[in-house]
């Protein structure tokens, strides 16, 4: 019987650690998930991981995070280093959702990039136009996009709808829209070392 | 605040000295530009010079929404709003001080290291940094170490400043800090660096004379290495 692990993961990738975990039959696997808000306030993700595994941890055989480093300067893996637990390698979901070498190429290829994600597709009017306070302060929309040249979907899933907000967005952040499909599959290989052969 | 007493209603040519500043100081905090010109060029036409007003009407507002900034009371969009604000007494007071002939305290060259294009804490650091008395070169985004270094010895800066927002750009401080020890320049500048994912262990670990938190401890660790170092 495999050993029954806790998967601490960020809330803006809940949907697709269920269909990965789905697919792969993951079924001693058990995902809890914090704000998806954490994604613009960083800085607050080490306090809030660490919470969770004193709170959680204890209950299971072994521990995961799903977090990269994501903005955290390495203050998350500190937090890791001291229970001992391994995250998803990378620097944000960004790398892990298009696979390293890819995000490697993109940015290379455009420093000025500005990634959505089906989640942040979903949800870009509640977190980053009212997450940058852009629907009360309009005037700051050029402060925050006026170095970036492009948006670039990286898209999970392939929806046609989140298709067309994307491209929507790129025209109100007035960027470049690039569309690069990279379904499930890079994050799925990311995690399959720490969560299976676990027996 | 009683309707009485709204924003609207105050006239602030009408204000003595003292309570304009306090006045200003409650703008720069609301991000109203319009409002801190206009208070800017009331105190200069009463015979305040440019440089009293930068310190007590703008720096000293600012450092107000430096701490509360520091303390999660005010978030980016508003610092960014109240940095706007400044920058309308700024533009006001520029002139002035660039006539008055006075020497800077120091000079600086900034900018955000290669692969990032992220600035709006470079902007502020130099907005600040002005506001202290230094001269600020700003030499934009995306820049790689030889940039950094030419621009240093062009301007004969005293300070070379390092910004990066990306846990993947960060690193590239460290290339130039390498190449400038490598040419023989490294101690020819004072190198601080900064950004929000940086930390002072990285600050160390790159090689930079200081790590800077925020705007506020930039220009502390500009004046205190300056200090130090003549």
């Amino acid at each position: 019987m495999k050993k029954k692990i806790l998967v601490i993961a960020c809330g803006a990738i809940a949907r697709e650690l269920v269909r990965v975990s789905r697919l792969n039959e993951w079924q001693h696997i058990e995902f809890q998930c914090l704000p998806p808000e954490l994604h613009n306030r960083p800085e607050q993700i080490p306090a809030a991981v660490r919470a969770k595994i004193k709170s959680q941890a204890g209950d299971f055989e072994k521990t995961f995070v799903a977090y990269a480093d994501c903005g955290t300067g390495g203050e998350l893996d500190k937090v890791l280093d001291e229970f001992g637990i391994e995250r998803i390698a990378g620097a944000h979901c960004y790398e892990f959702y298009a696979g390293s070498n890819n995000f490697k190429a993109l940015a290379n290829d455009e420093p000025g990039s500005f990634y959505l994600t089906d989640f942040l597709v979903r949800h870009f009017d509640r977190l980053v136009i009212k997450g940058l306070a852009m629907d009360r302060l309009p005037q700051l929309i050029p402060v925050y996009f006026g170095n970036y040249q492009r948006l670039v979907y990286l898209a999970q899933t392939g929806s046609q709808e989140l298709q067309g907000l994307a491209k929507q967005y790129a025209e109100f952040l007035q960027l470049e829209y690039c569309y690069k499909f990279f379904g499930d599959d890079p994050l799925s290989e990311c995690l399959k070392p720490a969560l299976e052969n676990q027996a | 605040m009683t309707d009485e007493y709204k924003d609207e209603d105050i006239i602030l040519s009408e204000l003595p000295d003292n309570e304009l500043v306090e006045q200003m100081h409650d703008d720069l905090y609301d991000g109203l530009a319009d409002e801190i010109a206009e208070g800017t060029q009331i105190l200069i036409d009463r015979g305040w010079s440019a440089s009293r007003v930068l310190k007590e009407a703008l720096v000293d507002g600012m450092a107000i929404i430096g701490v509360d900034f520091r303390d999660g009371v005010l978030f980016v969009p508003e610092v960014l709003m109240a940095a706007n604000a400044m920058k309308a007494g700024m533009s006001i007071l520029k002139p002035i001080l660039s006539e008055t002939g006075i020497e800077p305290v120091g000079k600086m060259v900034i900018g955000t290291v290669k692969g990032d294009i992220h600035d709006i804490g470079k902007n502020l650091v130099g907005m600040m940094m002005e506001g202290a008395g230094f001269e600020v070169i700003d030499i934009g985004i995306n820049i790689d170490a030889d940039t950094y270094i030419a621009a240093a010895q062009e301007h004969q800066a005293n300070i070379l400043g390092m910004s990066a927002l990306l846990t993947t750009t960060m690193p590239y401080m460290k290339v130039v800090i390498d190449t400038m020890v490598e040419r023989g320049v490294r101690d020819d500048y004072i190198v601080l660096v900064g950004g929000a994912p940086l930390n002072e262990e990285f600050g160390e670990s790159v090689g930079a004379d200081a790590y800077c938190r925020d705007a506020a401890t930039a220009v502390d660790a500009a004046k205190a290495l300056m200090a130090a170092a003549s």
